[in-house]
């Protein structure tokens, strides 16, 4: 990395109108939302941005870090609008954003286009890394397929034959199913065992009228079933599960990470034992973790969660970026190698990104005790995602 | 699928469609008498779940949290329409969608400030806090059961206020001619307000009594918003009889509907469409429908 850094100083750097006195700062726009039912999310991820560049003293690569930030409202139709005035209007070196897959997919094209340096701190549409990645696209999170995965091998290892699969019906949710089905079939095929999916239940994205889908599972009786709800949705999914006497009935309720993260404490009762697969765990017991989790409490005055680890690193990212190039934002090339080629050392475990530039991460099996997600081990070491379709270049 | 499956879902679909009714019943009244397109019915909604949140945990039951939500909700329907709602009357229908969907925006934002965006969980009653078995695997919530005789005694309410009080007659007679209440010398103006801030304290009890089964988070104002005009629309607007038979009508449909379209085989395949977009598809279908035989809904006066 050092010898990268040095022939990025001598090649790249061009001192062209900062060259005097005071270089201008590099412009970091966040295309985040800031209303809303996701205002949350870019709050933590904003949160963890800003402090990993104030550990730096707001200075990467030798020049000052400034924010742009402008609300997403995480809508799609102003995906377009938002994006052109943070590229065009402010002159953005560096965009960061968003956290909804829809304004992605927008925000993406026009990255694409116009051949901005990118980082998505969170949106997890399968195709950002897939049929419309870029150069100079990269992901700090998950692709919605990941966290499906290891739940499927999960189950298929711990030989549940018939499974059911319950999630909201549009694009992550569709995603996250085919990642677990993935995983299932894969598991089944490693241990020679048999098991099918029994029945897949898709419910309108963002409903949570569950009562009827209850009453099918029930009706099922499989031995498992995986699901893909957030938010609101989770909550009211896993008290109406226990609710309805099912917790208690011999079928296991599985699913993505976002099932419990962040929601057990209005959860309750009803999540205790939960178990789900995700890129990160509070109690992740490693020094870089531990310390992350530390500085987020005293600076914000609140815990962590994988939102802000996906800031952090999207910082991360970022400054590795610019110290390659010694803050030459021209440089692109070599900073899209340096960011490409980067390892990171994570709060969530090793970070390395893959040829699509999506990470290349652990993803673990978790189990909510005393309403906290705990680590119950590794369910898949270094799980890249398949980047269907992806054409580099 | 067997028969318990179906019975299950019918007791589902009724909960549902009770509860729908209850949401429902505020906007058709408030549509019907004062031709106002109230978009931010769905925000009076939240505002019922976030004070069942706050007045839970200050009063520590969620019975005192009713009593004390609902006049809060009656007084803040009146300020809002002796504020915004009262500038509408003699205006076109995009002026209305214009203002109210501002409401909207602004209570979506005020529940930001006030609560945060984080979901909560309203504690249900002790006494409730149990499920009575339905089959060997599956149980019900004694509270869904409770929530939904409320639902069905406040309609009993409304229908009693509505048919036989002069309020009720009041209410009826300007659903069906404005103008001449106006000349028959009855002040429209209390009449007005009253009728909006019994709508908007009928969506607030219906966020106050769902709130514990389906707990507090962002946007869950605008979930019930859309279906609750279909339901307005099926009954006929400013029929509370037609909200009540349109709401049953949803709520079965939901839930019946899907689980016999998941029982064929190959429906997906022949439909192009997951089960779930075409129960929504069915529903609309359903809509469309009887406006075609029925242009008014239901229970509708045609114009």
């Amino acid at each position: 990395m050092g010898a990268a850094a040095g022939a990025g100083a001598i090649a790249g750097f061009a001192p062209t109108k900062f060259a005097i006195a005071q270089p201008a700062k590099v412009r970091v726009g966040l295309l985040l939302p800031y209303s809303g039912t996701f205002a949350r999310i870019g709050e933590a991820i904003t949160n963890a941005m800003v402090m990993r560049f104030a550990q730096a003293k707001d200075m990467m690569g030798g020049r000052e870090i400034e924010l742009v930030k402008l609300d997403s409202e995480a809508a799609p139709p102003k995906a377009t609008e938002n994006t052109s005035k943070l590229v065009n209007s402010e002159k953005v070196d560096v965009l960061v954003g968003p956290v909804h897959s829809g304004v992605a997919m927008a925000m993406a094209k026009i990255a694409r286009e116009e051949g901005v340096i990118t980082v998505i701190p969170n949106a997890g549409a399968d195709q950002i890394t897939g049929p419309l990645c870029a150069p100079n696209i990269f992901r700090a999170s998950f692709s919605n397929w990941q966290p499906g995965y290891p739940m499927g091998r999960v189950l298929a290892e711990e030989g549940k034959k018939r499974v059911a699969l319950c999630y909201w019906n549009y694009g992550a949710g569709q995603q996250s199913a085919q990642g677990f089905k993935d995983g299932y079939a894969d598991g089944l095929k490693e241990t020679g065992g048999d098991g099918e999916i029994v029945k897949e239940i898709g419910v309108p994205f963002p409903d949570v009228e569950f009562q009827s889908v209850l009453s099918e599972i029930a009706a099922l009786k499989p031995d498992a079933v995986y699901t893909f709800f957030a938010g609101g949705g989770a909550v009211k999914f896993v008290k109406d599960w226990a609710a309805a006497g099912l917790k208690d009935s011999g079928i296991e309720l599985t699913g993505a990470g976002f099932l419990t993260e962040g929601v057990t404490e209005a959860q309750g009762e009803a999540a205790e034992g939960l178990r789900t697969t995700l890129h990160y765990a509070d109690t992740l017991d490693n020094e870089v973790n531990k310390i992350f989790r530390r500085n987020y409490k005293e600076m914000w005055g609140k815990e962590a969660d994988v939102y802000g680890v996906q800031g952090y690193d999207t910082a991360e990212l970022i400054r590795i970026g610019l110290e390659a190039v010694d803050g030459d934002v021209g440089a692109k090339d070599d900073m899209i190698a340096a960011m490409a080629g980067a390892t990171i050392d994570s709060p969530r475990g090793p970070l390395s990104l893959s040829p699509a530039h999506n990470p290349v991460q652990n993803f673990y099996l978790r189990k909510v005790v005393n309403g906290v997600n705990t680590v119950e081990r590794i369910a898949v070491e270094a799980l890249a995602d398949p980047a269907k379709g992806c054409r580099m270049g | 699928m067997d028969l318990t499956l179906l019975l299950i879902q019918a007791l589902n679909g009724v909960q549902y469609g009770l509860l729908l009714f209850l949401i429902a019943s505020g906007l058709t009244i408030v549509f019907g008498i004062m031709g106002v397109i109230n978009l931010a019915h769905g925000s009076f909604y939240m505002i019922g779940a976030y004070l069942a949140y706050s007045l839970t945990a200050w009063t520590g039951h969620i019975f005192w949290a009713v009593l004390l939500g609902a006049p809060l909700a009656a007084l803040l329907g009146l300020v809002v329409e002796r504020l915004f709602i009262v500038h509408l009357y003699h205006r076109d229908h995009l002026q209305q969608v214009l203002l109210t969907f501002g409401l909207i925006l602004i209570f979506n934002e005020v529940q930001s400030i006030i609560w945060g965006d984080d979901p909560h969980s309203v504690a249900k009653p002790e006494f409730l806090e149990f499920s009575i078995p339905l089959t060997d695997v599956q149980s019900y919530p004694a509270y869904n059961l409770f929530l939904g005789v409320v639902c069905l005694a406040l309609a009993g309410v409304m229908y009693w206020v509505v048919q036989k009080t002069r309020l009720g007659m009041r209410i009826r007679a300007g659903s069906s001619n404005p103008e001449m209440i106006q000349a028959l010398g009855i002040n429209t103006k209390v009449l007005f307000a009253t009728v909006f801030s019994i709508g908007v304290t009928m969506a607030a009890l219906a966020g106050l009594l769902a709130a514990p089964e389906r707990s507090v988070y962002p946007g869950i104002g605008e979930q019930v918003l859309i279906i609750s005009f279909v339901v307005v629309v099926i009954g006929g607007i400013g029929s509370i009889k037609g909200a009540f038979v349109g709401a049953l009508m949803i709520g079965l449909f939901d839930s019946l509907g899907s689980t016999i379209l998941r029982s064929m085989d190959h429906i997906e395949l022949v439909s192009g469409l997951s089960v779930d977009n075409l129960t929504s598809v069915t529903i609309y279908a359903l809509m469309a429908a009887i406006l075609l035989w029925r242009p008014a809904g239901l229970y509708g006066r045609a114009q």
